[in-house]
């Protein structure tokens, strides 16, 4: 079924799709990121396609590439039981002019999805009705998913304990700390008289 | 009163088996016998340790058996805040919140790595350990800990109440892992007779 869904978008977009390759049963479609919407609306309002459930939405980071992200959509049709992975490519090498359609119109479920992509890789999304950051927070700088954002560098929400060391505050090496051991007595200062 | 007896205290029968002993003892000994032993907790739960603390909590493991036994899920009404699991960069705020609601004198006790020093996430949503945002008093490694190292912390911070010492303290395992002299690699396994 999945090859004759390929046929399909094959037929009605041919200028549209880059690239279609099947593997063990997943079936994957890239198109142009112009025609992004209307493949996405033909593969939900099609009667033997209806893809009524968009199961998986998220984008990959190619940073030698040139469009740089990759969207990755996952489809499965309830009613037919067929599934399609369909992808578009954005943005330039410094991951700029990422911008592609929201497909909040069509599943509801593109809504929270769509900002997480955002959030994680900067993609912006056209229409989308409430584009802000889902998972961090607005006081973040950059778009910590994508390869060139450095592996080790946090940016604290608010500022750490004004104490020296902070870096390394635990007593986490063997030797240091207050070692373990019920101390109550040996450092009672009546009981050192006593010994 | 077994703690008591071994600190300052002295317990003073003078009219034989039928007189009305006394005891003596400081003032801040009793205060400190008596906080350590009804230390009321907020868990502060946010990921999977959750699951030992509740199993340390239960009648298996049982703290309530050191006097830790009543949760307070207002931090204005406990002295101990266990923070169980990752805190994230976007929680620290709400975990500095609830530290400075509760009333002195208090204590913390990161339950796990990740409350201790952030375990393996070591990127940019997590905060590498509770002491980079609050004070803490003991640390109790393992993902999850033992529930037999969760007891381990609470006994250590017992101690710690009653010595009055603030030094941050850290539950070590009860023994290290043998490394391997030819591999230089620990070997967890349990020792068992190979088949050649």
């Amino acid at each position: 079924m999945s090859k004759a869904l390929i046929e399909l978008i094959k037929k009605n977009f041919g200028a549209a799709v880059l690239e279609t390759h099947s593997l063990h049963g997943d079936d994957t479609v890239v198109v142009d990121a112009a025609a992004w919407r209307d493949v996405a609306r033909f593969l939900r309002d099609t009667p033997q396609v209806s893809m009524d459930m968009l199961t998986d939405f998220t984008a990959v980071d190619f940073p030698e590439r040139e469009p740089r992200f990759e969207i990755v959509a996952h489809f499965y049709s309830l009613t037919r039981g067929h599934r399609l992975r369909l992808k578009t490519r954005t943005g330039d090498s410094e991951g700029d002019d990422a911008v592609v359609d929201s497909l909040c119109e069509f599943w509801a479920s593109a809504n929270w999805m769509e900002r997480e992509v955002f959030d994680m890789f900067g993609v912006v999304f056209k229409n989308h009705p409430d584009l802000r950051r889902i998972l961090l927070y607005p006081e973040f700088e950059g778009h910590p998913l994508r390869r060139d954002y450095p592996a080790d560098k946090i940016q604290p929400l608010i500022a750490y304990r004004d104490v020296p060391n902070i870096e390394k505050v635990a007593p986490f090496s063997v030797d240091e700390g207050m070692a373990f051991g019920r101390q109550t007595h040996a450092r009672n200062d009546d009981d050192s008289q006593v010994n | 009163m077994g703690e008591l007896k071994q600190t300052s205290t002295q317990i003073m029968e003078p009219g034989g088996a039928e007189g009305a002993g006394f005891a003596t003892t400081r003032l801040e000994a009793v205060l400190a016998w008596a906080q350590k032993y009804s230390l009321f907790m907020y868990p502060f739960v946010t990921a999977c340790c959750g699951m030992e603390f509740m199993s340390v909590s239960s009648p298996r493991y049982d703290f309530s058996r050191f006097g830790s036994e009543a949760p307070r899920f207002s931090p204005r009404q406990s002295d101990l805040l266990w923070v169980v699991g990752t805190i994230t960069q976007r929680q620290a705020p709400i975990l500095k919140r609830i530290y400075e609601q509760m009333a002195e004198p208090k204590w913390v006790l990161a339950f796990g790595t990740c409350a201790s020093c952030g375990g393996f996430y070591d990127n940019y949503a997590c905060v590498a350990g509770v002491d980079k945002v609050i004070p803490c008093d003991v640390y109790v490694p393992g993902c999850p800990p033992r529930p037999e190292a969760v007891l381990d912390g609470l006994m250590l911070l017992q101690d710690k109440i009653q010595t009055g010492n603030r030094t941050p303290a850290i539950v070590k395992p009860r023994q290290d892992p043998v490394v391997d002299q030819n591999t230089g690699l620990v070997q967890l396994r349990k020792s068992r007779t190979s088949v050649a």
